[in-house]
């Protein structure tokens, strides 16, 4: 019952200089995905080598220690000959029902405590008033409710700018504040003119409109930067800013969904947007890394 | 090797003391006696407290005690504050200011449970380095170490959602950011965040979800591993200094007759008799 140590019985396994060895592969991997792939790549190396040693010299213990206790065991199986009791029969049926009623109660309750979040998710389109609010070429900070019945805690703030018609279509770049790092509002580098501040009444909510003049955007958190067109500078971000999508109905500017931007090339109307579905803040979405994250919540819709 | 040491006679108690105490005694020793007989909860009480010792341990061994006591300080500080505490976007900030500066000794027992928090994260830490530094972990006890460990995780989860419920600008970002950086976790990063969002965005289910989570889910899985934890600990003994001259991990003997009250016949501390 009790253990017993430090008499005659040795260490199982006996200390060795293997787990060392993986310890240092794991290290050189985590300071390689820092510093360099080639790290990487020798840690993995020696992470394998030392590992496999490791659970060669483990094994190979294991297999030496049952030698006593096996010569028992014969003796036991002849008493018992092969049969399948009453009691047998009875003990598995009791485990088998119990196993139905804990699935039946507990996978509806599984179900409630995770499925919401990942269901009727669809926001609704945000009226920010009528388009004449945004002339052509100039920064507005717009604040809104993204779900006016959830109240403050629904706020937003995008940066719109009116690039002109291009062949017939009006173009504009609506830029969402949240940095790309991890969720902080970035806010304008340059002006606010308060002065010009404009509030617009639209169905249930009041949208606040300030002329800024940014010479790009920047986050308070951790220092990421962009310029006037989402671009990363400086900082941490992963990626360029998220847009919005729009329509115009009824001479009113209509936010929608929200997407994702690699990169702008060029800018204003006849910037080239690199554009991928909504993700998560720090989330790559394109080159290598772009890989880590296959699939989405929305994707499930 | 340590010198044996012999602890000078005990006088025994006064004869007016003694006809005292024996008066009295009747009266703890009864009911105590009716409820062990019918249920051995003294003697396992007996069994829990009254264990063997190495005679070497010193302070350190006792961070662990700390720990658990401040993680009670929390959960009753907790328990009242929540008489308080009201989990909605319109109310929570309302609410906390309300505990603060308004109900009776509500700045006080906010303020234990809030400097209590950083307490509870710091002797972990300090009770964990103990354990690491005497080789503590090593076997049989290692699975102790896994458990300890888990509770280390359960209860930095506890600080992150418990520092979501007083809905300010610090809290809110915070919870921010925390959430995104679960997020960018490979794979299924993405839906780990939305499972602590509630949703797509954070919102009222966002403080309803971290406040279940902080007051029913983590400190019941806490309470229970922390009763795992010390099962364990009696179970295997207390484990001697590195420098103890005695060997560490000797097995317990049983047989060993109990000394007179609470001590061991063979110890070699100030209380050997």
């Amino acid at each position: 019952m009790e253990p017993r140590h430090g008499d005659d019985k040795p260490h199982t396994p006996t200390p060795s200089i293997w787990p060392v060895g993986f310890a240092v592969g794991i290290a050189c991997i985590l300071a390689g995905l820092v510093v360099s792939t080639p790290a990487v790549i020798a840690g993995v190396v020696i992470a394998v080598i030392f590992g496999a040693l490791w659970a060669r010299d483990a094994m190979r213990a294991g297999r030496q220690e049952p030698a006593v206790p096996a010569a028992e065991a014969p003796t036991t199986d002849e008493e018992e000959p092969d049969q399948y009791p009453r009691n047998v029969f009875l003990e598995m049926t009791t485990l088998a029902l119990g196993g139905v009623i804990t699935a039946i109660v507990s996978v509806p309750i599984v179900g409630f405590a995770i499925l919401p979040a990942f269901t009727k998710q669809e926001a609704p389109g945000v009226d920010l008033g009528p388009v004449d609010n945004f002339p052509e070429g100039e920064w507005i900070e717009a604040t809104f409710l993204s779900e006016p019945s959830l109240g403050e805690v629904s706020a937003r703030t995008a940066f719109v700018r009116f690039n002109g018609t291009v062949s017939g279509e009006p173009s504009y770049t609506i830029i969402s504040n949240r940095c790309v790092h991890l969720g902080c509002p970035t806010s304008p580098s340059g002006p606010k003119n308060e002065e010009e501040r404009k509030t617009v009444e639209v169905e249930n909510e009041e949208i606040s409109l300030t002329p800024v003049l940014p010479a790009g955007f920047s986050c308070p958190c951790h220092g990421g930067a962009y310029d006037t067109e989402g671009n990363r500078t400086a900082g941490p971000p992963v990626r360029a800013l998220d847009r919005y999508l729009f329509a115009i109905i009824d001479g009113r500017l209509v936010l929608g969904d929200r997407y994702s931007v690699g990169e702008v090339v060029g800018e204003g109307a006849r910037a080239e947007i690199h554009s991928y579905g909504l993700q998560g803040p720090g989330e790559h979405v394109d080159g290598l890394s772009g890989w880590l994250y296959p699939i989405q919540p929305q994707d499930l819709r | 090797m340590a010198t044996e040491y012999t602890h000078p006679p005990i006088p025994p108690p006064s004869r007016k003391k003694r006809r005292l105490t024996d008066k009295l005694a009747p009266f703890v020793t009864v009911p105590l006696n009716w409820i062990d007989e019918r249920s051995a909860i003294v003697r396992g009480t007996k069994y829990f407290l009254f264990r063997k010792v190495p005679s070497d341990t010193n302070w350190f061994h006792t961070l662990g005690s700390a720990t658990l006591t401040a993680f009670l300080v929390q959960a009753g500080t907790g328990v009242i504050l929540a008489f308080y505490y009201r989990p909605t976007p319109d109310e929570a900030y309302d609410s906390i200011k309300s505990i603060t500066h308004e109900v009776t000794l509500g700045w006080l027992v906010r303020g234990m449970h809030k400097w209590g928090a950083s307490v509870f994260i710091i002797l972990l830490f300090l009770h964990m380095a103990r354990v690491f530094l005497f080789g503590a972990y090593k076997y049989p006890r290692e699975l102790n170490w896994i458990i300890g460990f888990t509770l280390l995780i359960l209860g930095m989860l506890q600080g992150f959602t418990g520092y979501l419920l007083p809905w300010d600008q610090t809290a809110y970002w915070a919870t921010v950011v925390g959430i995104n950086l679960n997020g960018t976790g490979p794979v299924l990063g993405p839906f780990l965040a939305q499972f602590l969002r509630g949703g797509d965005e954070i919102g009222p289910n966002t403080l309803t979800i971290f406040y279940a989570m902080h007051m029913l889910l983590l400190p019941g899985a806490i309470a229970g591993l922390i009763l795992l934890h010390l099962y364990l600990v009696v179970r295997l003994g207390v484990s001697s200094p590195p420098w103890s001259p005695e060997r560490a991990g000797a097995p317990r003997v049983d047989e060993e007759p109990r000394g007179p009250g609470l001590v061991r016949p063979r110890a070699r501390g100030r209380f050997a008799r």
